[in-house]
């Protein structure tokens, strides 16, 4: 079969797994953030950390306490790789230096896992399971406990309370990511996924050289790096590197792992809020823009300009030759929609109009369907500023699921829009400005850019991949895209949690015939237009100067 | 009988013909008379509010200063056209207050200063100016005074001129007592002495409150209003960020851009259009509503009315023509029509109420009874009508000195007089009676008491007139998802008929104030938005607790003060065309804005090509509208974006047609009108200015 038709199957089957995993996973999720009871283990935790898991929370005291918690996250991981020379299980590597560690902390608190070290000369076991991989559940327990608080505002009514963060992000692990990474760990071992404790092994290869063969706890963590929508690569080479994505199976399979939450939680908002059609327009929205995205990407790979890519029948540099440019290109989109940031080929390789689709990806929001949770408030935040001129054009004060978006809603909605962009571009234009940045740049001209404008877009909007080409372990790359990540990360989900209360203040309105339908088509088309005209407009000048610049033919 | 005290203006028919929301037509010189108003407001500190149009201006004040230090013919024509951006959104603004000028000088006329005759303790008049007047003040107004100010009549009856305010030359009744005792300062007394008690603090009456109103002067931005700049400002700041963050890239690019190139593509970028007719468009709504003679207290209150879920509307001259007719004789058996006609006529002679003049001209139109006049019977008596015996009627004294006793009036009534004169109501009257009540009438027995003694003759079927057009207006309002409930005094059974004839959603039978308050909260309790009219003082609670209350300015000062608009026609259908004006406002926003934001993505494709192609010519494909040159593409942009405000004035004004109808409707039409127009109608405005702007000399 060509690869090209073996993509295309590849993708059915992915959108008929997805098909198949929404309704049932978006209920079950439902209910494990609508039941009133804990389960033993979750008392247990609750007991030892001395939280109440039956009082509300405030939205206010639900946003210090989320963000206390990532704090002293940050700490436990600074500490872990700061001590990785005097703790066990470190393969003998030395202490983490300040500035890598401090970005590594960041990166993997805010579900960024933006990596500016290779994996396997870098960090031990010790820090790669009780560091890293307890990031890749608790940032994404975080970031489903912000959606499920956000959804819980829509739901409630004359309340002040939107939940209590300690019992969402725990049920998240337990209940949700933690059964589904050890199912997906399992079949990713049964299908050649490297799990062992041991060290590399040296081996004498043919040509009468030495070549260290890695071992490592590769499929537990490489389910949880898809899962919660991570993509923190055991290895440097992330899922490119044949010990944590050997086939195209698994390949596939890790596409569906990094989709399987974020495409689910529409259907549990739909629950959640009592109507399912409010979740099926916002799935629909998702998945509209992201088979947009994926055709944009594949189209551009395997669309043939230039004498080496017209002899290789496609963008084939930087990718795997057991994947292939469209389940390359896939990955590419899945891992770029989802706030992932995994890669299984190189995206600086791709053509400047595929690697600028991918860059426009991510500079969409992430919310198509976005990361764990991320992707759900993204959304959501975007439909509420829709909803408010679309709602004034049906001539009432916009409304939405029965909400009034008044002042304090816009305001909140607006910060959240206003963040991103802000990180990323001022991140971008510092950078530029700076020549010590400018010199870490490996390709000159509107490649450089590119690289460059990746870099800040991927961190702002907690991606996590990287473009490549960009020697980023540096103080100033270390220390700036830190600063974004966890800007990117905490300040939407602030305003989140205050528009969360807002709403859940409000006494719902009900809806008539004079109500702005936001199930139909219409709205849905409407939401997708604006997703992407306000990500256009805020970002066009930059993508001109960078893929446009590269790849639009004089 | 009733004294029928209601004004000539209450009684005025309400026209049946369903208005719709329009008018507010700009008049093209208005745009040059009020343009010195539009550069006045350029002041930084009036430029401030509103944080788009200062994004503009502080951009214009830099370009200008660059201008001067390197002069050029494209940057002072970017200046120019800068400057026009900020002067065309205040010349906006000034056109929409202009209008209310126009009229804040006619109400001022009868504000003129007057001398009032204040009651001192004891009873004597004294002369003191008008302004002196406070709260509780006694003054005695007499024939061709003018009121000097708001109060309530405490003693007499007078007919006033209030054509000042209304615009309404036909007199009133004010009266003491009751629901017509309010007077307005600066309205006129045509006869008799009326003494008033001010209600009203000097500088605060009503015209006062109105002059500032209509001048804009008092006008605070709406919640909505606030809403919309709070998004609008947001978006200024992405795009002020995109901008200056795009100069480093730029200048990495080998593509470093003037500044005034960089202040173009902000000024095209952020949301200038809407940001510019804004304001104008709120105080064009509320403009509006003075057109229809309401006067809104609040811009809130607009808002408000376009979000009403329920509509209480009471039944008597909104959904009913405000009197029952006549609409058919029903005798008993045994009992000739013409009979039946011929009593129920001499009975209703001396009534002048409606009801009774509807008698008399059903009994011509049916039978053929001419019409006698009440001094054309020799020896007649008639018997008023009054609240106890509940009948009217007329005593004839016939030849021979036989007596005849005619009656009509209230079943009960009519039947205790028929027992007292010795007589039985015939039992077949029951069921007669029953099945006129139950089919939302009002049966009144006609009985005569002769020579044979007392007879019941039969019964006259009055009913409530539904005004023509109600029903597709309550159709309308139900697609608008707009719940209508008919409030009334009347039993169920008549209320259930008539709600059903006239095709309102609910009704709410024998009415007392304090369950229209009741049924206003259970609606705001279900987070429902209640609209409701109202004159009376024992509707003054309803008024204030409903989100939108208007007044009736023929009611009493207590309903005025409680409801948050004042209709001066005093006509309660036009809550409807109140709701209306109010959808129309923010539908006018909402597509402005919606158009605004299309735009942005032609302008990217005008100015980014213009400003990048130069380093990196594939970006020259941007430039699908092929247009001239780098400063003619830019240049015409801008001018675009300035032009685009002054033609969109109008609209503003007038606000965007509205049709009712379902939300998804009007989201359809909206969308392609503003949504697909907005996206398609710079590339043609863009390109067309380039095509005359590349002429220009000196422009490369």
């Amino acid at each position: 079969m060509s690869s090209t038709g073996a993509g295309v199957l590849a993708a059915l089957a992915l959108v008929a797994a997805l098909a198949v995993t929404h309704v049932p996973l978006g209920n079950y999720m439902a209910r494990v953030f609508g039941s009133e009871r804990h389960l033993r283990v979750e008392r247990v935790i609750y007991r030892v950390v001395r939280v109440n898991p039956d009082a509300d929370q405030r939205w206010t005291v639900y946003a210090v306490s989320l963000l206390a918690f990532s704090a002293a996250c940050v700490l436990v991981l600074y500490g872990l790789q700061r001590l990785q020379g005097v703790l066990p299980w470190s393969l003998g590597l030395p202490a983490v230096t300040p500035a890598l560690a401090w970005n590594t902390a960041a990166s993997f608190v805010t579900n960024t896992n933006w990596q500016n070290y290779p994996g396997e000369s870098t960090m031990g076991y010790l820090v790669q399971m009780a560091g890293l991989a307890v990031q890749n559940f608790v940032s994404a327990a975080v970031g489903l406990a912000v959606a499920i608080a956000l959804v819980r505002g829509f739901a409630r009514a004359r309340t002040d309370r939107v939940g209590n963060v300690w019992v969402d992000v725990v049920r998240g692990c337990l209940r949700i990511l933690l059964p589904l990474s050890v199912l997906a760990a399992i079949v990713l071992m049964a299908s050649g996924v490297i799990q062992n404790l041991s060290g590399p092994h040296a081996v004498h290869t043919l040509t009468g050289s030495t070549q260290a063969i890695p071992g490592g706890p590769v499929a537990t963590q490489e389910a949880i790096k898809e899962l919660g929508t991570n993509g923190g690569g055991f290895f440097n080479a992330n899922s490119a590197h044949p010990f944590e994505n050997p086939t195209p199976f698994t390949n596939w399979l890790e596409v569906l792992l990094l989709l399987l939450i974020p495409f689910a939680l529409p259907r549990t908002f739909g629950r959640l809020v009592g109507d399912p059609r409010q979740g099926w327009a916002i799935v629909a929205v998702m998945a509209a823009i992201f088979i947009g995205s994926l055709s944009a990407t594949t189209a551009f790979e395997l669309h043939h300009s230039g004498a080496a890519l017209r002899a290789a029948g496609a963008a084939i540099e930087g990718k795997e030759v057991r994947f292939g440019v469209p389940q390359s290109a896939l990955f590419a989109t899945a891992t770029t929609t989802t706030s992932t940031g995994a890669v299984d080929s190189m995206h600086d390789s791709y053509t400047p109009l595929g690697g600028g689709t991918v860059l426009t990806s991510m500079m969409l929001g992430e919310i198509t369907p976005g990361g764990v949770g991320s992707g759900l408030y993204g959304i959501l935040v975007v439909a509420v500023v829709t909803v408010f001129v679309a709602g004034l054009m049906v001539g009432r004060t916009p409304e939405y699921l029965g909400k009034k978006i008044r002042s304090r809603e816009v305001k909140f909605a607006a910060l959240y829009i206003l963040a991103t962009p802000a990180v990323a571009l001022v991140g971008t234009a510092v950078a530029m400005a700076t020549p010590s940045a400018r010199h870490a740049m490996l390709n000159a001209g509107p490649h450089g850019l590119s690289e460059v404008l990746y870099a800040f877009t991927s961190a702002a909007n907690n991606n996590g991949s990287a473009f490549a080409g960009l020697s980023a372990n540096t103080a100033f790359y270390n220390l700036a895209l830190g600063l974004a990540m966890l800007a990117g990360r905490f300040l939407p989900m602030v305003v989140v949690l205050g528009l969360a209360g807002s709403l859940a203040r409000q006494t719902p309105v009900p809806a008539t015939a004079g109500t702005l339908p936001t199930h139909r088509p219409l709205y849905a088309a409407m939401l997708a237009g604006v997703i992407v005209i306000v990500v256009a407009l805020t970002y066009f000048p930059a993508l001109a100067l960078g893929p446009l610049a590269e790849g639009l033919p004089r | 009988m009733i004294v029928s005290t209601a004004s000539p203006t209450t009684d005025r028919p309400s026209a049946p013909v369903i208005r719709r929301v329009g008018g507010g037509l700009l008049d093209p010189r208005m745009l040059l008379t009020q343009l010195p108003a539009a550069v006045r407001k350029l002041d930084p500190r009036t430029m401030a509010c509103n944080p788009v149009m200062f994004v503009v201006e502080v951009g214009a004040a830099l370009t200008t200063v660059l201008a001067v230090r390197h002069s050029g013919v494209f940057a002072w024509l970017i200046v120019a056209w800068l400057w026009a951006t900020a002067v065309f959104a205040n010349l906006a603004e000034a056109v929409a207050e202009g209008r209310g000028k126009a009229q804040a000088e006619t109400l001022r006329r009868a504000r003129r200063d007057t001398t009032a005759r204040r009651l001192t303790g004891d009873g004597a008049e004294e002369r003191v100016p008008a302004a002196d007047l406070r709260v509780g003040d006694r003054v005695v107004c007499e024939a061709g005074d003018l009121i000097p100010s708001d109060g309530d009549v405490l003693e007499g009856i007078a007919s006033v001129d209030e054509s000042a305010i209304t615009g309404e030359s036909a007199p009133v009744i004010r009266e003491a007592g009751g629901d017509r005792s309010a007077v307005t300062g600066g309205t006129r007394v045509l006869s008799d002495r009326i003494v008033v008690r001010i209600t009203a603090r000097p500088g605060e009456t009503f015209l006062d409150r109105m002059i500032a109103l209509v001048e804009g002067a008092a006008r605070q931005k709406t919640p909505n209003e606030i809403a919309l700049n709070i998004l609008l400002a947001s978006l200024a700041i992405v795009f002020l960020l995109a901008v200056v963050t795009l100069q480093p890239l730029a200048a990495y690019s080998g593509a470093e851009q003037s500044v005034i190139v960089l202040v173009s593509l902000l000024v095209c970028l952020i949301p200038t259009t809407i940001g510019a007719l804004l304001s104008a468009i709120g105080i064009a709504g509320m403009d509006r509503l003075v057109q229809r003679n309401v006067l809104a207290m609040s811009g809130r209150a607009v808002e408000a009315a376009g979000d009403v879920n329920t509509l209480l509307l009471d039944k008597t001259g909104t959904i009913t023509l405000g009197n029952r007719e006549a609409v058919e004789f029903l005798p008993l058996d045994g009992v000739p029509a013409a009979e039946l006609a011929d009593a129920a006529q001499l009975a209703s002679l001396a009534d002048e109420t409606p009801e009774g003049r509807s008698i008399v001209v059903l009994a011509k139109t049916a039978h053929g009874l001419r019409e006698r006049r009440p001094g054309e019977l020799a020896n007649a008596t008639f018997v008023p009508f009054t609240a106890v015996t509940r009948m009217s009627g007329c005593d004839l004294a016939a030849d021979g000195g036989t007596r005849r006793q005619v009656r009509k009036g209230a079943t009960s009534a009519v039947r205790d007089w028929v027992r007292e004169c010795g007589g039985v109501p015939p039992d077949e009257l029951g069921p007669m009676v029953d099945a006129i009540a139950a089919s939302g009438g009002t049966p009144l027995v006609v009985a005569v008491n002769g020579t044979a003694g007392p007879r019941v003759l039969g019964v006259v079927h009055l009913k409530d007139i539904v005004k023509s057009g109600m029903r597709e207006r309550f159709d309308e309002l139900r697609r608008m998802g707009i719940r209508t409930v008919m409030i009334t005094g009347d039993n169920p059974l008549t209320a259930k008929a008539i709600a059903d004839e006239a095709g309102v959603d609910d009704y709410l039978a024998e009415a007392k104030p304090e369950d229209k308050l009741a049924l206003i909260r259970g609606e705001q309790d279900g987070g429902r938005l209640v609209a409701m009219t109202g004159d009376g003082t024992n509707g003054a609670p309803a008024l204030a607790q409903a989100d939108v209350g208007v007044a009736m300015n023929t009611g009493t000062s207590a309903a005025k003060e409680a409801g948050n608009m004042v209709d001066l026609d005093s006509n309660p259908t036009k809550l409807i065309e109140v709701v209306e004006i109010g959808k129309q406002l923010l539908i006018t926003r909402g597509a402005l804005t919606t158009f605004s934001i299309a735009n942005d993505v032609a302008k990217y494709f005008a100015i980014l090509p213009a400003m990048f192609a130069v380093v990196y010519p594939g970006l020259d494909r941007l430039n699908v509208m092929r247009l001239h040159s780098p400063d003619s593409a830019i240049l015409s942009a801008v001018i675009f974006n300035a032009l685009i405000i002054v033609a969109l004035v109008p609209l503003a004004l007038r606000g965007v047609r509205y049709r009712p109808g379902s939300a998804a409707t009007m989201l359809r039409r909206n969308l392609l009108v503003y949504g697909a127009g907005g996206l398609v109608a710079p590339f043609v405005g863009i390109k067309a200015l380039d095509l005359l702007v590349q002429f220009l000399p000196g422009l490369r």
